[in-house]
């Protein structure tokens, strides 16, 4: 192989980086020693067995089995995504609606188009990001939209008592909400290459691909993150504003 | 007519009692001035009538019918509240006067919103007015004439002048009083004594979440 190969010496040789870490944790009185070394405990533990289960899912060429795994990694985001917006009711099940249109979208696209293959090597990877961009992009409308609730009450209440329905009075919170999932992903594809080389290029360059061909993957990744962050968000956002009203259209 | 019947009407919120067990009538055309001391739940009576909140316990009828068996968008377009603190949105007058328009699907009737603003002794060209540059008494009148545009059968206002000039406050008095005789139901909720009985036809005071007295004084 071209590109990069990390035999087991050289990965034990490059732990020894995290001793730094430690000694800065210890010289500084961070307290951070204990945490340091579970962290890296968990990271190795974590990833050895991802990578085994990998391994084994990507042998047996099963769609059914990869379904299931990107299904099961969209329940673990919305959850994680629910959790940061507490104030939002039926987070869970919204939030999994959300990732699940969102990233499902992109996907088909993707297969469609002939873009990617419907084979767990290039699937899982892609859900894998997709996924996660996905999940920080609702958590992050979460919280705008229960502060925005909370700030904007007198608004969305002169609304209201106006005639105006749930949807028009809380429009310009829910903007501002999918605005603020949206923003990041944007923000990041603005600087891409300048700021710097994302994780996906650059892994493809150490494993040996050329540049040119590690940047055609990069544009694609890029044109996913934003089509999955803005279905996602949408939707998110659309779903859980009703859960700031009641029946009869009144604040909670 | 009974126009708004309190039957029983008590409301609590986060284990704390604000409003108990109101019962009263409200006849149309009515001018009811409400006082009573801040934190008596004045501001909570006002939104129950125009359903923002709900009872607790007991009912309020709107025209004889239960308000829960009502739409509330509906039965808010006919109760219209404004706020003690007024709240624009969007960058100009405009925007905020076309904003009942919107809501009813309607083109607006920008000579109709000039000669209301007339009424409150503002031009036409404040229309174009940017919102940040408004002074508190001009907010108070624009929040005014966007609750007034579809005339509303009762009109709820919550100390509206308290922080108005003597000036703005006869303004908004007289506009209100002009409402009151081509037949919309007045409530209004003042600190002021002087204003409270001015041209009220009832006077309803209110004391720790309670109707201490309510009576005919013209």
């Amino acid at each position: 192989m071209k590109g990069a190969n990390i035999s087991n010496l050289s990965l034990l040789l490059a732990s020894s980086l995290v001793l730094v870490s430690l000694l800065i944790s210890c010289f500084q009185k961070l307290k951070l020693e204990k945490e340091t070394i579970i962290s890296v405990v968990r990271a190795i533990v974590q990833l050895y067995v991802v990578g085994y289960i990998l391994q084994y899912v990507f042998g047996l060429k099963n769609p059914l089995v990869t379904t299931l795994i990107v299904v099961l990694m969209a329940f673990n985001a919305s959850y994680n995504a629910a959790k940061r917006g507490k104030a939002i009711r039926h987070g869970l099940r919204i939030s999994f609606f959300s990732i699940l249109i969102g990233a499902g979208t992109t996907l088909a696209v993707l297969v469609l188009t002939g873009a990617i293959k419907y084979e767990a090597y290039q699937i899982i990877p892609i859900s894998g990001m997709l996924i996660s961009n996905a999940m920080v992009a609702i958590g992050l409308c979460y919280r705008q939209m229960a502060a925005d609730f909370k700030s904007r009450r007198n608004e969305v209440e002169a609304k209201l008592a106006l005639g105006a329905d749930i949807k028009v009075s809380s429009i310009g919170i829910l903007r501002d909400s999918v605005r603020t999932g949206m923003v990041p992903t944007i923000d990041s594809t603005k600087t891409l290459g300048i700021v710097s080389l994302p994780g996906m290029m650059t892994g493809l360059i150490l494993a040996g691909t050329s540049p040119l061909m590690a940047i055609r993957y990069q544009i694609m990744v890029t044109f996913m993150m934003m089509s999955t962050t803005a279905i996602s968000s949408f939707i998110a956002c659309f779903l859980s504003y009703r859960g700031f009203f009641n029946s009869r259209k009144q604040l909670i | 007519m009974t126009s708004l019947e309190f039957q029983n009407v008590s409301y609590s919120h986060g284990g704390k009692d604000i409003l108990h067990n109101l019962s009263l009538t409200v006849s149309s055309g009515d001018y009811i001035s409400i006082v009573g001391p801040s934190g008596s739940g004045k501001s909570t009576f006002l939104k129950l009538c125009c359903h923002l909140i709900s009872p607790t316990e007991g009912k309020i009828l709107f025209h004889g019918k239960d308000m829960l068996q009502q739409g509330p968008t509906e039965l808010r377009k006919k109760i219209s509240y404004c706020f003690q603190e007024p709240v624009l949105w969007g960058s100009t007058v405009r925007d905020n006067l076309a904003f009942p328009y919107q809501i009813r699907s309607m083109k607006p009737d920008w000579e109709k919103a000039a000669a209301l603003l007339s009424d409150f002794s503002m031009d036409k060209s404040c229309l174009a007015q940017d919102i940040g540059g408004l002074s508190g008494g001009e907010r108070q009148r624009v929040a005014l004439v966007r609750t007034i545009l579809f005339e509303p059968e009762i009109l709820l206002l919550d100390e509206v002048t308290s922080a108005l000039d003597a000036e703005n406050t006869a303004l908004v008095e007289k506009a209100v009083l002009g409402l009151n005789r081509k037949g919309i139901t007045v409530l209004w909720v003042t600190h002021n004594s002087e204003q409270s009985r001015k041209y009220a036809n009832k006077l309803m005071a209110i004391e720790d979440g309670r109707i201490k007295s309510l009576e005919a004084i013209r």
